[in-house]
């Protein structure tokens, strides 16, 4: 703020239009900074303030009672010799991409069909979305059931086929096949409306053209369809890892805090949760925070890479 | 011309199918909840609506404070909602139509803001709302969610795309004001706009789990998703009641979804095509 009253404001901001006449001072604008103060001042206090003090913290050894101590590199030398940290971290990416896959597949091959469907379209997509609204804890709790060992749905499906019952949630890949179909199913619908609104957005000009030139359904969707779609499916993926990176409630739910049986459910956010808010491990808990940022900039630096670097080509 | 119709209906089976896959776990929540737990364990499972409902509704209610809590819920989702309709939209107003010093730099930040994940920021929040009194107490899930760099981010490219900047200018001529010409110009053009902001809101504040999970210590004093999952973890073995709670929690959201429906779908996929 310093000399901002003695210089005319056209000069710290050279900025032209409506609202600026030149000379205004600085608190001419106080309604304006008002109007924005609401988001700002709340960030401040519940976001920058937390997330620095997260830095900070990530340093010491804190049990929220007794005084801080400083520990240095302490809590990252312990995270990177923590098995539970590298089972949470590869469950984490096995669960991404367990789940994320099929979404993305099932969701785009539905939006095509739903392109070409005429009649009851709008029932299709209120449908198809309701499971994104749908509490997670709700679904999570159903999901548990249909996969309990002894009365559950889908061993009930088995056992009528004549295929021995499976202990779904006492068993590592068990565990994963829950939490993914449950992933699946709330978030197909969602990635299908978008891919719609992407695949309309497509000039029909150039699927003329392509017809013209003699091209095939197949030749068409990998010709036009998907490139043409490529920012929109860039969106989807970039969304779901941000999603997929931070699951928590459909493992904690289903499984409990411990993760389950091999500790398979553990998650790096509920590893995360339990460590801060049950073990009282605040700094070691601010260090795996830290991880966490980390690991979704770096996820979607490479989403981004892979799309943008393609499209670059072209 | 008929191999056209059998690949309509080809087509319109494989999306009814979806459709079913989709409201399947809807269903059998309610044949849950309307048979009893003994009916359910049994192989093979009961299809059928049974006539339990009312017993699996009352028993909810003696284990935990289903309507405390479903008020506390509603408290919550209602406030942050209102909430964030007006500071997002005010703030998202001024961003779209004045220009001010700092303008861009403060837009750069809010955007910036929506990388960081909430993780982030929970122990030391958690802190803070011990020292300001708020651990157990509603504010803590109202307050901090009061305004939201989304919310502003999606608003201001609508006033922008929908507001002409000589509107604006006639009402300031008119004596309108700035915070006049955001009452009686901006805020009644911006319907479509503030109805999926505010069906966003609210049901993302009325599923939220996790902040809540730590921050609401009281067991007599939850909001609707951590009263569900304590009656799942200390009730688990008693399906149709669980279920029966489980669909008592997600029925008003619904409700609300349908109500608003065509709206929400329009503004949740726009953004992406767009940006």
């Amino acid at each position: 703020m310093t000399g901002t009253a003695t210089v005319p404001a056209a000069t710290t901001a050279p900025l032209t239009g409506k609202g600026q006449r030149p000379g205004r001072r600085i608190w001419s604008y106080w309604r304006f900074y008002l109007a924005l103060s609401p988001f700002y001042v709340l960030f401040a206090v519940f976001g920058l303030y937390p997330m620095l003090s997260t830095i900070v913290l990530a340093f010491q050894r804190w049990d929220g009672l007794s005084a801080r101590r400083f520990t240095g590199l302490g809590n990252f030398e312990f995270l990177v010799q923590d098995p539970t940290f590298w089972t949470a971290l590869e469950n984490t990416i096995v669960l991404f991409f367990m789940s994320t896959v099929p979404t993305l597949v099932i969701a785009l091959l539905l939006a095509v069909m739903l392109q070409s469907a005429v009649r009851f379209t709008n029932v299709y997509r209120i449908a198809y979305f309701i499971p994104n609204v749908t509490s997670l804890v709700a679904m999570a709790i159903f999901f548990s059931s249909i996969f309990s060992t002894n009365f559950g749905l889908v061993n009930a499906a088995l056992r009528s086929l004549g295929i021995p019952q499976q202990d779904w949630l006492g068993q590592p890949w068990g565990i994963k096949i829950a939490i993914s179909t449950m992933i699946v199913w709330q978030w197909v619908g969602y990635n299908t409306l978008i891919y719609l609104a992407g695949l309309q957005a497509i000039p029909k000009e150039q699927y003329e053209a392509a017809k013209v030139d003699g091209a095939g359904p197949v030749r068409t969707l990998f010709s036009i369809t998907l490139p043409q779609l490529r920012p929109v499916i860039l969106f989807t993926v970039v969304i779901s890892t941000i999603g997929g990176l931070q699951t928590f409630t459909e493992p904690q739910v289903m499984v409990g805090n411990s993760g389950g049986t091999g500790q398979s459910g553990m998650t790096v956010v509920l590893l995360f949760y339990r460590t801060a808010f049950l073990d009282n491990d605040y700094g070691y808990a601010a260090a795996i925070a830290l991880s966490i940022f980390l690991l979704v900039l770096l996820f979607t630096a490479i989403n981004w890479r892979i799309f943008r670097g393609r499209s670059d080509d072209r | 011309m008929t191999r056209y119709k059998w690949r309509g209906i080809a087509l319109h089976a494989v999306l009814v199918l979806a459709l079913l896959v989709f409201m399947f776990p809807f269903v059998w929540t309610i044949i849950m909840a309307s048979n009893t737990t003994a009916d359910i364990y049994r192989f093979p499972p009961k299809f059928t609506f049974g006539g339990h409902f009312g017993d699996n509704v009352r028993q909810v209610l003696d284990n935990v404070a289903f309507f405390q809590s479903m008020a506390n819920t509603a408290t919550v989702a209602i406030s942050t909602t209102l909430l964030v309709l007006f500071f997002d939209s005010l703030a998202a107003f001024t961003f779209a139509k004045f220009r001010f010093p700092g303008r861009n730099a403060l837009f750069v930040i809010l955007l910036a803001t929506m990388l960081l994940p909430a993780q982030l920021s929970a122990v030391p929040q958690f802190q803070t709302m011990a020292l300001l009194g708020w651990v157990g107490s509603l504010k803590a899930l109202i307050i901090p969610g009061a305004a939201n760099a989304f919310g502003i981010f999606w608003m201001r490219q609508y006033f922008q795309n929908s507001i002409h900047d000589e509107l604006v200018e006639a009402a300031t001529l008119d004596g309108c004001g700035f915070f006049g010409t955001y009452w009686h110009v901006a805020l009644p053009s911006a319907r479509p706009a503030l109805a999926f902001l505010g069906i966003f809101t609210f049901v993302g504040s009325w599923n939220d789990y996790m902040w809540p999970l730590i921050v609401l210590t009281n067991p007599n004093h939850l909001t609707l998703q951590v009263a569900l999952s304590t009656l799942n973890r200390s009730h688990g073995v008693d399906y149709s009641m669980v279920m029966t709670g489980a669909l008592m929690a997600m029925v008003p959201l619904v409700i609300v979804f349908g109500i608003f429906a065509r709206q929400f779908i329009k503004g949740a996929t726009e953004g992406a095509v767009r940006g």
